[in-house]
């Protein structure tokens, strides 16, 4: 009996139905949690529908892969530097002296379950992760995506690229195997290039002479905790930003700076966020099991007193491998103390490259003086200076790469190595220049098409003979859509300094700063830095019927 | 025995000894080392010598000399041995295709008998490391761990980890050890080809010559096993980025492409 009356006071009124099972579990958990409120406000919140707005999902899941991987590797690595003999499976390596580390990392890979597979897809994973926080800050870049309000989120987004590229390095490094601990020497060796306390701070980083018995464990804790940790708050940030913000969408019909367009949080944007995670993880878990990734066990322990070549870093450590690579190996010797500038050189060139991409959403606004807030994306042509900077950009780094891995160059091209080097040596001061001076030149070109086709319409590939024998294509005009797209963006004037006297004759000092920042916004915006879009009268002119094209 | 030993102080005791023993040692020798095939073996080495000087004359003598003595073209070749001749040859290094950084490794023009026949000659020119015996060079029974452990104290700073090559200053490279015939690989340990330094069995053994072979045998040969998949070249993290970046970013976003393309939409107005 006394279930029936539990079961009447549940459903209400009688002649009621009861309420199904997730509403109950939904109003259990909103007169505790309170989920309702916060449902509400953000389950309908739009997300506009791009796949470049999708990169960032990407990072987000391979994150998250690589934190389920990594737990599972913890449960078998042993961070320790203890000396080891081994005794399993793989033959090469059996009565070998190694570190603990190395022999738990064999043990993952031939003995564990699963273990191989999942060291595979945490470091491709991890490869992934890095290339597509690359490509996302790169589709932010060049959209404008970064301008006001979101300047802190970019710096967000930045942190944790540079937070994965350290993280990924001291990860690489925990194997302690031959590849990972030249690495691991190479950055020994950059601490020591600095002047004064290198190499104090080498001494407290390896808890006395490389390579010690301490790195192991050190770089653990910081890859597994501290790393991780910071860029997990930084992650929850990024995504409250970009809630908070909302999303920024292209310009197109009906789209303006103070709406969103787009499906809904709930449900379809979850549906479709949630099968992404799937393929996401089920195409690195694919590449994982197809290719080989770091095999340590070809590579062998590390002992300081060997090396090999081809000893590279992965990916995102390149461009700094490379920098390392082509620098001359210059030094000074001064009252007994050497200053290596050949390494200290690099070391200080690799935050600044890093740094020059960080910079430039504030070096934009100050040199623009645009405080607006801006949510429609630039189309990357109508930027020409910004698009210009990013390919510049883009090519110093990979110039960069190229050094890194120069020897591979050499013998896979059949060029000399020291050819590479000279190359990009060079090429690190003229080829950012010429890809800033051509990507510029091909951004204006977009926008003359853009402008004809805005005037002319599209061209349709009819050619059609007129009575007095003259041949002409026939160009179809937009639609309004189209043309609403393609001049829906705006131009800016550049910066003018104010008149040497003002109205009442008293003269003015323009100051060095402001001085500069009218030469910047002239470069930027100033005489053929941008093609003048269609206005509506030449519109009206030439479709009115008058103009003949 | 008892007649035996009473004179075995015998004064002719000692000439009977002598004479027996020699007559057991010539007889053995007699029994093991025929005379006539020592006698057609030294004819044969002659002949071989004669005719790998033919050989030397057409396809070798335009750099090397006339001598072996070496020219403004190519180095001499007196006392770098028979070893070295197998190995410059068989792998299609000598004769020369064109100057250059380093002669590429490439089909071979003589066959094994003529190689030998001109190994045969440059010996003769003067001491050197001979071609190496099957029981010298394969692989069975050495220590793989040891010839790893050898290979990346020796070899890997050149060669990589496992011998898939490396570059050297100015277009010259230690090649790719991938399938290189265990003999070869003696050889020029032994000799020292081209750029790379030599190893005589006194700086680096017999037998560890033999365990360095065994490890490339396992790590890099086509019947190496490769645990995690395709091995991607064995170059390490280059190639590994280049892979994650075009096939692992690339499905992505060929997968992010396709489900922003195939979106629930709303009725179009």
């Amino acid at each position: 009996m006394s279930t029936t009356t539990t079961n009447e006071s549940g459903a209400g009124a009688p002649g009621r139905r009861k309420a199904p099972a997730g509403e109950r579990v939904a109003d259990w958990a909103d007169g505790r949690l309170g989920i309702y409120s916060l449902a509400k406000a953000n389950m309908r919140k739009i997300f506009p529908d791009h796949w470049s707005f999708m990169l960032g999902e990407v990072c987000l899941y391979s994150f998250v892969i690589i934190i389920l991987t990594g737990v599972y590797l913890t449960l078998f690595f042993h961070p320790s530097m203890e000396e080891v003999v081994y005794h399993g499976p793989y033959v090469p390596m059996q009565g070998m002296r190694m570190s603990e580390a190395f022999a738990s990392t064999l043990n993952i890979s031939f003995d564990v379950r699963g273990g191989l597979l999942i060291r595979q897809i945490h470091h491709w994973a991890a490869l992934i992760f890095l290339a597509g926080m690359f490509v996302h800050m790169m589709r932010v870049f060049f959209t404008g995506a970064f301008r006001k309000p979101r300047e802190v989120n970019w710096l967000f987004g930045f942190l944790l690229f540079v937070l994965g590229m350290f993280t990924g390095f001291t990860g690489y490094s925990l194997p302690d195997d031959l590849l990972s601990g030249t690495g691991v020497r190479f950055m020994e060796g950059a601490i020591l290039s600095v002047p004064i306390i290198g190499t104090y701070i080498s001494m407290f980083l390896f808890g006395g002479e490389f390579p010690g018995s301490d790195f192991v464990p050190r770089f653990f804790s910081i890859h597994v905790l501290l790393l991780p940790g910071i860029m997990l708050g930084l992650l929850v940030a990024h995504l409250i930003l970009v809630i908070y913000h909302k999303h920024t969408q292209f310009p197109g019909p009906g789209r303006t700076n103070k709406n969103v367009v787009g499906l809904p949080l709930m449900p379809v944007y979850m549906a479709k966020a949630g099968g992404f995670f799937f393929l996401v993880f089920g195409i690195i878990a694919a590449i994982a099991a197809i290719a080989s990734i770091n095999p340590i066990w070809a590579i062998g322990p590390y002992r300081p007193d060997q090396v090999s070549t081809g000893a590279q870093p992965d990916w995102y450590m390149g461009f700094a491998e490379g920098l390392i690579r082509v620098m001359p190996g210059w030094e000074i010797n001064l009252w007994g103390h050497t200053l290596v500038l050949g390494v200290f050189i690099p070391l200080v060139i690799f935050p600044l490259v890093l740094g020059a991409i960080a910079v430039w959403p504030f070096i934009e606004s100050w040199v623009t003086g645009d405080k607006r807030e801006h949510h429609l994306l630039d189309r990357p042509r109508n930027a020409p200076t910004r698009t210009a900077f990013g390919a510049a950009w883009i090519a110093a780094y990979f110039v960069m790469l190229v050094g890194g891995g120069n020897d591979l160059w050499a013998t896979h091209f059949h060029l000399s190595i020291n050819a590479i080097t000279w190359f990009v040596r060079i090429g690190f001061f003229v080829i950012p220049v010429l890809t800033f001076i051509a990507t510029r030149r091909v951004c204006m070109g977009l926008q003359r098409r853009d402008r004809d086709k805005v005037l002319h319409g599209r061209e349709s590939g009819i050619i059609k003979r007129l009575p007095h024998g003259e041949f002409v294509e026939v160009h179809e005009p937009l639609s309004q859509e189209q043309l609403h797209t393609l001049t829906a963006h705006e131009q800016p004037k550049p910066l003018e300094l104010e008149p040497e006297f003002d109205e009442n004759g008293v003269a003015r000092k323009a100051g060095a700063g402001r001085r500069l920042r009218v030469k910047l916004s002239k470069g930027f915006y100033g005489d053929g830095t941008q093609i003048p879009k269609a206005t509506r009268e030449e519109y009206e002119e030439i479709t009115s019927g008058h103009g003949h094209h | 025995m008892k007649k035996l030993s009473a004179r075995r102080r015998h004064p002719l005791a000692a000439v009977v000894v002598l004479l027996f023993a020699l007559a057991v040692t010539g007889g053995l020798y007699a029994a093991f080392a025929p005379a006539d095939t020592a006698k057609a073996d030294g004819t044969a080495q002659s002949l071989a010598i004669e005719e790998g000087k033919k050989l030397y004359s057409v396809g070798c003598a335009s750099c090397h000399g006339t001598g072996g003595q070496g020219t403004s073209d190519g180095p001499s070749l007196v006392g770098v041995g028979a070893a070295a001749v197998d190995f410059q040859v068989r792998t299609g290094r000598m004769p020369l295709q064109q100057q250059g950084a380093q002669a590429p490794r490439k089909k071979a023009i003589y066959s094994q008998a003529q190689t030998d026949q001109i190994a045969a000659y440059i010996a003769s020119l003067g001491a050197g490391p001979s071609v190496p015996t099957k029981d010298q060079y394969s692989p069975d029974g050495a220590d793989i761990a040891k010839g790893g452990e050898l290979f990346r104290t020796n070899c890997a700073q050149c060669h990589n980890f496992t011998g898939k090559g490396g570059a050297l200053s100015n277009g010259k490279y230690a090649p790719d050890l991938t399938d290189v015939n265990p003999k070869h690989i003696y050889e020029a340990m032994q000799t020292g080809p081209q750029n790379m330094p030599s190893f005589p069995d006194t700086t680096m053994s017999e037998k560890n010559k033999k365990d360095i072979i065994a490890y490339l045998d396992t790590v890099n040969s086509s019947k190496s096993e490769s645990p995690g998949g395709l091995e991607l070249g064995g170059l390490g993290p280059v190639s590994e980025g280049l892979f994650a970046w075009i096939f692992g970013l690339g499905a992505l976003i060929a997968v992010a492409i396709w489900v922003a393309a195939h979106t629930a939409k709303a009725k179009k107005s």
